[in-house]
Formats: structure tokens, C-alpha cells, sequence
């Protein structure tokens, strides 16, 4: 296990490397020039001069990188163009909204995903299947952005069941913070709830036909542990692969989410910093997805060996 | 004597997408005390679904008639609960594969424990000592190591034995063991014959041997029914039925079995031509007619039915003579 965990370390660090210089690259390889952008009006070749100095940019792209990677380690990230501020407390700010937010979608999803999954599964043919599967398509083919809207219009605007938009922090008032947020939540949870539905339906039905569903229904197990244990534990090997590959989807739909629900998140400043070509915020706020994404996958790794003994052993050997 | 699982007219049928198809046909066995039992037949003919429909472990597709009575008790019809507590407690199955009949990601130690824990309501510590004097049992060595093992750490042959440990861990009745040796390598085979053996030797459990190696029969068996296409077309004490086979099928099956000095003198193999015929309905004919070598005109037009007495078998021609197979 300790060997695993150390090889699998080692690979997400070097596909942090990669993330880091791709990420260099990719703000250098925008259109543009960020001096340019910076200076506005006054386009005087001094004034240019001036501004390429104090960011560094009259120096070579080796040195830059150097600078980059040194300071970001250091968590030094630079500071907006547009405010001054520096971005490192603009993303501490703006995480822990996202990350809450991810974290219910995919409590959410997961929950109503294997609850309907089992379900479709164990009830095959009837009618709990047909509705699973119809909501499940349903899910998927819906996008975020009119689901929310119709929420917002339908729940919060004519009911005024849920706050339309806006954010309280959790250790202000926990309450008013999960009421703010269990709508957004809802909404980014429903593709990835319907996916997750879909594949635990489906790897549940392999697991039901397997052998060892025969030998513990021989045993005289109650239906509860022969589904519930024995075959679940089996379909989440593949369920939580799925969820891990949807994290991507997870995090752009974020910030579609964060948009329309106003949530000063982290998907918000990614699109605000877009708009005002603020490069060293969009610099930072790619490379803390790129980590982000890679310490998920870490974890949806070790997860994935707790849940399955093989893939530690075949670490081990 | 009586018998601990007596099998009447069972009959099962399935429903297919090309109308029903007709597994087993009003079979009826019984085994006693500490007997072991063997049924015996090529792949499909009905066999296993025979063994499964015992302990009601068919799927929903499956139409069940007849009687199986363990005990005294009618297990045909029985209710979910009391087939559930009879299953693992007093009837405990072993399956051909010992591969993929365990479950990967809990220790063999669990999967144990977990029949000891479900039927006889033992705590975890008590269900652990258990399942690790049954793995000693069994003849696993270094019991206390290997339990916290999972299925994909141990051989085939382990594996198998593990299944067994299982299914004795409550000492049931009747052991129905389908095709146990099938899988393993031939080495292999002889230790869990010995395992089944010294399981009736020392706990006194019947045991239904489901198998189509006839070396297996021998070895362990004392009573021998042998079924073709669904229906069961002889039965016999073991010695009489390798020395004196009645049916036709069963010679045919004797013939086609490598033996040890038997085929010496590069003697081919007999092969029986054909195969098990898949039934849509029982016909009243004998199933096994067109394969016959001694097949007469009764055997197209009406269905034999088994002989009374020991030695029993279904044919309008049996072979009379001790033959030399």
C-alpha cells in the first residue's frame, strides 16, 4: 500500500509539473499583448517599457517560468491588475464557496444517483426502472443553465422557497448558508446525478448475475446484505471511476452554476478575470484547477483501493 | 431408514423468449444419513438446475413442481424467509467455480464469518475463532494468517476449500457440492475429494455430488443417479452401477470415461453420438432414442418409466449382460 501511494504521489507531481508549464505557456500563447492590455490609453513605447519592467515580462520566458513556479510554491501568486489585491486571498476567498458547493452536488448526485441506481437495478423491467431511467435521460439532456433559471423563476421567484441568488458564509449562519446553497447544488448535481444513476444501474446488473451474488444468496443472506453488500460494494469499483472522470464536467458547470445563482465562487472570478484580461488571476485560477483536478484524482484513486483489495496488492507486487 | 432430503416428481420449466423449455422432468432421488449421492450426466442435462431448485435458488423464469422435503419440511413453495434460513444452515452448496463464487473484495475471514454471524448469531470475535477452526478443518494451513486474506491471494484449490469451510460452517444436513472439482487442476481434484470425504467421515453430512466425471463417482460416491435430458434414467448402489450399467446412456457415458489399465491397448475413447436434445415439452417417447444404439420401436412412441427396487432404470431395452466397457 505504502508503495502505491508513493508511486501514485510521484505521478501526480509530475503531472503537476506539466499542468504548471502548460498552464505558462498557454496565458504567453493568448493573443495579445498583456503590456498592451495593461496600459490602456497611454501606448507611449516609455510607458511600455515601464510596465514590461515591472512585470517582468522583458525578461526571458526561462526566467519568467523560474519566477512563477519559486513564487507560486511559496504561494505567492501575484497581484490583479485590475484591484491591486493579491490573488492569492481573492482564491482563498472565492474556494471555499465552490468547494462547499462541489461537495453538497456530489453528496447530492451520489445519494439520489445509487439510491435510483440499486433500484432500476433490483426492479428491472418495472415500473421503478422506467422511471429512473426516464429521469436519468432527462437529467442528462437538460442543461445547468435553463434548469437553474426555470428554479430560480419556479422555486424561488413565485414560491419563495429558496433565496435567488446570493451567499452566506457557513460559520456566519449555517442554516441561511445550506438554504442559499442547496438549490445551486441541486442543479449542478443533476448531470452528474443521472450519469451516476446510469452507471450503477448497469454495473449493479453485472454484479447481480455474478457468481458470488449466488453463492451469498446460498448462504441464506437476507436480501439486504446480498444487495446492499455484496453487490453494491462490487458496482462502486466502476461508480466511483465515474464520478472522478465527471469532476471536470463538475467543475465547468460550476462555474456556469456560480453565474446564474451570483455565488462569489470560484467559477465567478474565473469569468470575471476572463473579461478583464487580468492575466495573473487567470494564471492562478488555472493552475489551482489543474491542482485541484489532480489532487481529486488522487484521492478517487485511494478511494477506488480502499474499495476494491486487488488494486492494493497489485500495487504491492 | 429415512431419508434427510427425499426429491419427488420435480419438475422445472423455464420461460424463454421461444416458449418453455423444459429442464427437469418429474425426477425424484432421495439420499440418507451421511449418504453420498451422486448425479451424474453431460453438460445440459439438467443437473444443476436440479440442485439449485433444492434450496429455491432458481431465478424468477424458473416454474418449480413437485416435492423436495429436507427433514420432513417441503422446501417447493416454501416463503422467502423460511427458504432463506434453511439455506447456508441446513442445505449449504459448493459451486464449480471456486474463481468468481467468492466475492473480491471482502477476506475470505468475512465471507465465513458471515454465515456463521447471519444463522447462528455469533459476535464477530466468536464468528472469527470459528471460521479459522473451519479453514484448519478443511485443511487450510497457517489458518490464522490466511483468513485475513481475500479470494485473489489464494490458489484455486484454496479457494474451493474456502467455499467448503463456508458451506459447512453451520453443519447442515445436506451438502450439495455442483461440479466442485471441475475447475481444478487434477492434483487438486484428489485433496478436496479427501476434504468432502473426511466431511461425511467426521461430521456424518449427506452430500449430492453433482458431476460428469465418473472418476469423481467412484471415488467418493455411494449411490449413483444418472440423468439424461431432464429425466433421471438409472439409479443404483455405485459398485452395482459401474459393474452391471443397465441404460444404454450409461454405458455410453462409461465407455466415453477414460480409466486407468482400461484402454490400454489404444482403445479409442466411445463417443455417443448426438447431442442432449433441448426440450421445448417432455415427449412420450424416451428422450435418449435417437442417440440409441439399442433403440426399439416402443422407445419412439411411449416414455419408460423407472424400474422398482435397487437398482433402478427407465428403458424399454436395457442391457441385461455385465458388458465389458
Amino acid at each position: 500500500m505504502r508503495r502505491y501511494l508513493l508511486n501514485r504521489l510521484w505521478q501526480s507531481l509530475v503531472t503537476l509539473v506539466l499542468a504548471t508549464i502548460v498552464v505558462f505557456v498557454g496565458v504567453r500563447a493568448l493573443p495579445g499583448d498583456p503590456a498592451l492590455a495593461l496600459a490602456g490609453e497611454e501606448r507611449d513605447p516609455e510607458s511600455l517599457r515601464a510596465i514590461r519592467q515591472q512585470y517582468g515580462l522583458d525578461q526571458s520566458w526561462l526566467v519568467q517560468f523560474w519566477k512563477f513556479v519559486s513564487h507560486a510554491a511559496r504561494g505567492d501568486l501575484g497581484e490583479s491588475i485590475r484591484t491591486g489585491t493579491p490573488v492569492r486571498s481573492m482564491i482563498l476567498s472565492a474556494l471555499p464557496v465552490t468547494i462547499e458547493l462541489s461537495v453538497l452536488a456530489i453528496v447530492i448526485a451520489s445519494v439520489i444517483g445509487v439510491g435510483a441506481g440499486v433500484l432500476a437495478a433490483v426492479r428491472r423491467g418495472g415500473p421503478a426502472e422506467w422511471a429512473a431511467n426516464g429521469l436519468a435521460l432527462l437529467g442528462l439532456s437538460v442543461p445547468h443553465f435553463w434548469l437553474g433559471l426555470m428554479a430560480i423563476l419556479y422555486l424561488s421567484v413565485a414560491l419563495g422557497l429558496f433565496p435567488a441568488s446570493g451567499f452566506v458564509p457557513f460559520f456566519t449562519n449555517p442554516v441561511a448558508n445550506l438554504h442559499h446553497l442547496i438549490l445551486p447544488a441541486v442543479i449542478l448535481g443533476t448531470g452528474l446525478a443521472a450519469v451516476i444513476m446510469r452507471q450503477t444501474r448497469s454495473s449493479m446488473l453485472d454484479a447481480l448475475s455474478a457468481d458470488y451474488i449466488r453463492t451469498a444468496e446460498a448462504k441464506g443472506l437476507p436480501p439486504k446484505a446480498v444487495i446492499g453488500k455484496h453487490a453494491l460494494r462490487n458496482s462502486l469499483i466502476v461508480v466511483v471511476t465515474i464520478v472522478g472522470l465527471q469532476l471536470g464536467a463538475l467543475i465547468s458547470g460550476a462555474v456556469v452554476t456560480e453565474r446564474i445563482f451570483a455565488l462569489p465562487g470560484f467559477g465567478k472570478l474565473t469569468v470575471d478575470a476572463v473579461f478583464q484580461r487580468d492575466y495573473p488571476v487567470i494564471q492562478a485560477v488555472v493552475l489551482v484547477t489543474a491542482t485541484a483536478y489532480i489532487v481529486i484524482n488522487l484521492l478517487v484513486d485511494l478511494l477506488y483501493s480502499v474499495i476494491d483489495p486487488r488494486i492494493r496488492v497489485r500495487g504491492e507486487a | 431408514m429415512t431419508p434427510v432430503l427425499a426429491v419427488k416428481d420435480l419438475s422445472v420449466t423455464f420461460r424463454t423468449e421461444d416458449g418453455p423449455l423444459s429442464a427437469v422432468d418429474h425426477v425424484s432421488f432421495e439420499v440418507g444419513d451421511g449418504e453420498v449421492l451422486a448425479v451424474v450426466g453431460e453438460s445440459g442435462c439438467g443437473k444443476s438446475v436440479t440442485a439449485m431448485s433444492i434450496a429455491g435458488l432458481l431465478p424468477r423464469s424458473a416454474t418449480v413442481d413437485g416435492s423436495v422435503e429436507l427433514d420432513g419440511t417441503e422446501l417447493i413453495g416454501a416463503d422467502k424467509r423460511t427458504l432463506r434460513s434453511i439455506r447456508g444452515r441446513e442445505v449449504a452448496y459448493i459451486f464449480q467455480e471456486p474463481m468468481t463464487s467468492l466475492n473480491p473484495v471482502f477476506t475470505v475471514g468475512h465471507q465465513i464469518s458471515e454465515v456463521l454471524r447471519t444463522h447462528i448469531g455469533l459476535n464477530r470475535q466468536d464468528a472469527r475463532t470459528r471460521a479459522i477452526e473451519l479453514l484448519k478443518l478443511v485443511g487450510i494451513s497457517s489458518a490464522e494468517r490466511r483468513i485475513g486474506d481475500y479470494p485473489h491471494q489464494l490458489s484455486g484449490g484454496m479457494r474451493q476449500r474456502v467455499m467448503i469451510a463456508m458451506a459447512v460452517a453451520c453443519d447442515p444436513k445436506v451438502l450439495i457440492a455442483d461440479e466442485p472439482t471441475t475447475a481444478l487442476d487434477v492434483t487438486i481434484q484428489a485433496g478436496i475429494l479427501d476434504v468432502l470425504r473426511g466431511l461425511r467421515e467426521r461430521l456424518g453430512t449427506s452430500i449430492v455430488l453433482i458431476t460428469h466425471d465418473l472418476g469423481v463417482v467412484a471415488d467418493l460416491a455411494d449411490r449413483v443417479a444418472v440423468m439424461y435430458a431432464g429425466r433421471v434414467v438409472e439409479t443404483a448402489e455405485v459398485h452395482d452401477l459401474f459393474a452391471n450399467p443397465q441404460h444404454p446412456y450409461t454405458t455410453g457415458l462409461l465407455g466415453a470415461s477414460p480409466a486407468a489399465g482400461r484402454h490400454a491397448e489404444s482403445q479409442r475413447l466411445n463417443e455417443i453420438p448426438g447431442l442432449v436434445p433441448v426440450l421445448t415439452e417432455q415427449p412420450d417417447a424416451c428422450t435418449f432414442a435417437d442417440r440409441c444404439p439399442r433403440a426399439v420401436d416402443t422407445c419412439t412412441t411411449s416414455q419408460p418409466q423407472l424400474t422398482p427396487g435397487p437398482h433402478r432404470v427407465a428403458c424399454w431395452n436395457p442391457v441385461r449382460e455385465p458388458v465389458e466397457v
